[in-house]
């Protein structure tokens, strides 16, 4: 066995025992992290691929910043288990038939032979110099340059549609523009009063007497 | 010496390039822990100097061992753990803050031929790896079951994500410029003294990168998710002896970090200020230091200086202005290089 064999092997065996505790673990917190788990050994598996991009873009965007606002949210959840587990029997036979069916598909898919290993050439090693990155770049920009477009519109209307689902103007908050605030001089909001001193009357009896 | 090399040589390869690596990992590894130690000293010589105090000179010729007392003290106090906590998690959350800040240094070049690992894309890998220094952070704050802590997780997570999105557009204008992830190519693409560097062309992202490298370390003016004064010492507050030393071993490797990585994409390198006689006497890994050692310097003059932002403040300065600044700059690079004849200044 190779290195790159052995290395195959471990993530993709961390990843299976990851992707299993996320659906089978009953805290959310540590599901989300096992998912984050999942996904860099994901990376790791796609690295032995030779496609350190996508591995590397993979941890990037779905590790980095993904499952970070994810576990922000779940963090925040107070999670009753016992109220969870009330309807287990309710929604079981439904539950397990889709189950059932999506193990079918999944089975007739896979059995139709389209996934076969004589259906894919064997994939050859690369030459040092070799840049996956300008490769797939060359790629997204001229052969795939309207779906890669329309991605990034689609991406762009989701942004607007969340931004615009939760901006709300809140009369009551007590919100300062910073550039007014830093440019507010002293005499906008500082008046020195110039009083005469006064002699106290009962001071001065007090002190003669 | 000769059965030496001929022991050597009879170990099978992989033997060979698992040891080669080590000792590379280890010739990088010591010197940047000792920096770290230096670091937290010269932290508090400086900014002690600066206001108006002596700093640390108790132990050792004018206080020169002051960071060997403070880790052996902090080795042989006792690591506590609250009893609520969530014992493996909180555990683990020092060790996530402190591996992404050490891995992200195997490929860092320090010379022409100086580096662990001469990937193609490194400039990705050290972004996807800090990305990662939040989890700990997070965790941290979560694991400890203490809501101070928890407030300190949730500061540090929004203020990550939002400050992570300027530091990787700010990166993309490097990228544009050098036209390559690789941090050789981008060092290489800085040759010919300082009109050379980086900086000038992209001034904008240069201040936007190295601002928004102070908020991903949480330093001052942005260590909102500590915030003493606020709440007591946000996620690491129930952290004790060895376990709090390996935060902050995280947070000073963060800083010399993204010290490194200033140099690096901004100011040439380990390339010269100017490409003559006196200048290139001195070694490329002289030159490369110096400029780390300059840009650390700003952090701790930062933490001197500035009082701590307000929170809202943080956040409207991440996405309402280092966003757009750096998505315009990026815009002017593309068009100047295409469409007008002063295309080359970018390059």
């Amino acid at each position: 066995m190779t290195f790159t064999q052995l290395a195959f092997y471990f993530f993709a065996t961390v990843l299976i025992f990851a992707a299993a505790m996320v659906v089978s673990i009953r805290n959310p917190v540590k599901a989300a992290l096992f998912l984050v788990l999942a996904f860099f050994s994901a990376a790791c598996v796609w690295i032995t691929l030779e496609a350190e991009f996508l591995a590397i873009v993979l941890v990037l965007v779905y590790v980095g910043a993904v499952m970070v606002l994810f576990l922000f949210v779940v963090m925040m959840l107070d999670i009753n288990l016992a109220r969870m587990r009330e309807g287990f029997g309710e929604y079981l036979p439904i539950g397990g038939l889709i189950a059932v069916l999506m193990v079918l598909e999944i089975a007739i898919v896979l059995t139709s032979g389209g996934f076969g290993e004589e259906q894919f050439p064997r994939p050859e090693g690369h030459p040092a110099g070799f840049s996956d990155t300008k490769e797939l770049g060359r790629l997204i920009y001229t052969a795939y340059v309207y779906p890669f477009e329309l991605a990034a519109v689609i991406l762009l209307v989701a942004i607007v549609a969340a931004i615009a689902l939760t901006l709300r103007k809140r009369p009551d908050t007590k919100y300062l523009d910073p550039a007014r605030q830093v440019t507010v001089k002293k005499a906008d909001r500082l008046r020195v009063v110039k009083m005469p001193a006064e002699k106290r009357a009962d001071r001065t009896t007090e002190g003669e007497a | 010496m000769e059965w030496l090399t001929e022991v050597w040589f009879s170990t099978p390869q992989w033997f060979q390039v698992t040891a080669y690596s080590l000792i590379k990992i280890v010739a990088i590894m010591l010197p940047l822990i000792l920096a770290v130690a230096y670091y937290t000293f010269a932290e508090r010589k400086i900014i002690g100097y600066m206001q108006i105090r002596i700093g640390p000179n108790r132990v050792g010729p004018r206080g020169w061992l002051q960071p060997i007392a403070d880790v052996v003290k902090l080795m042989f106090k006792e690591a506590l753990i609250p009893a609520k906590a969530n014992r493996f998690l909180f555990l683990l959350a020092p060790v996530l803050t402190l591996t992404p800040a050490l891995a992200a240094w195997a490929v860092i070049p320090f010379s022409d031929h100086l580096v662990l690992a001469d990937i193609d894309a490194s400039l990705l890998y050290v972004l996807a790896l800090t990305s990662m220094g939040v989890y700990g952070v997070i965790i941290a704050g979560w694991a400890s079951n203490s809501k101070y802590a928890f407030l300190g997780a949730m500061r540090s997570a929004a203020q990550i994500v939002a400050y992570e999105i300027a530091m990787g557009f700010a990166l993309v204008g490097v990228l544009m410029a050098a036209g390559s992830l690789n941090f050789g190519d981008i060092i290489n693409g800085q040759q010919g003294g300082i009109h050379q560097w980086y900086v000038w062309p992209l001034f904008p992202l240069f201040l936007v990168y190295f601002i928004s490298g102070v908020a991903e370390t949480n330093r001052a003016p942005f260590d909102v998710a500590e915030g003493e004064s606020e709440i007591v010492a946000g996620f690491h507050v129930e952290y004790s002896g060895m376990n709090f030393a390996v935060f902050f071993l995280a947070e000073y490797a963060n800083m010399i970090l993204i010290s490194t990585l200033t140099a690096v994409m901004f100011l040439g390198g380990w390339h010269p200020v100017f490409e003559f006689a006196p200048f290139t006497w001195i070694p490329p890994l002289a030159w490369l230091l110096g400029k780390i050692v300059f840009v650390a310097f700003f952090f701790l003059w930062f933490r001197a200086t500035f009082p701590r932002y307000r929170y809202d403040q943080i956040m409207r300065l991440g996405w309402k202005v280092f966003i757009p600044v750096t998505l315009v700059w990026i815009a002017v690079i593309g068009i100047c290089t295409f469409h007008t004849p002063i295309g080359h200044w970018f390059h």
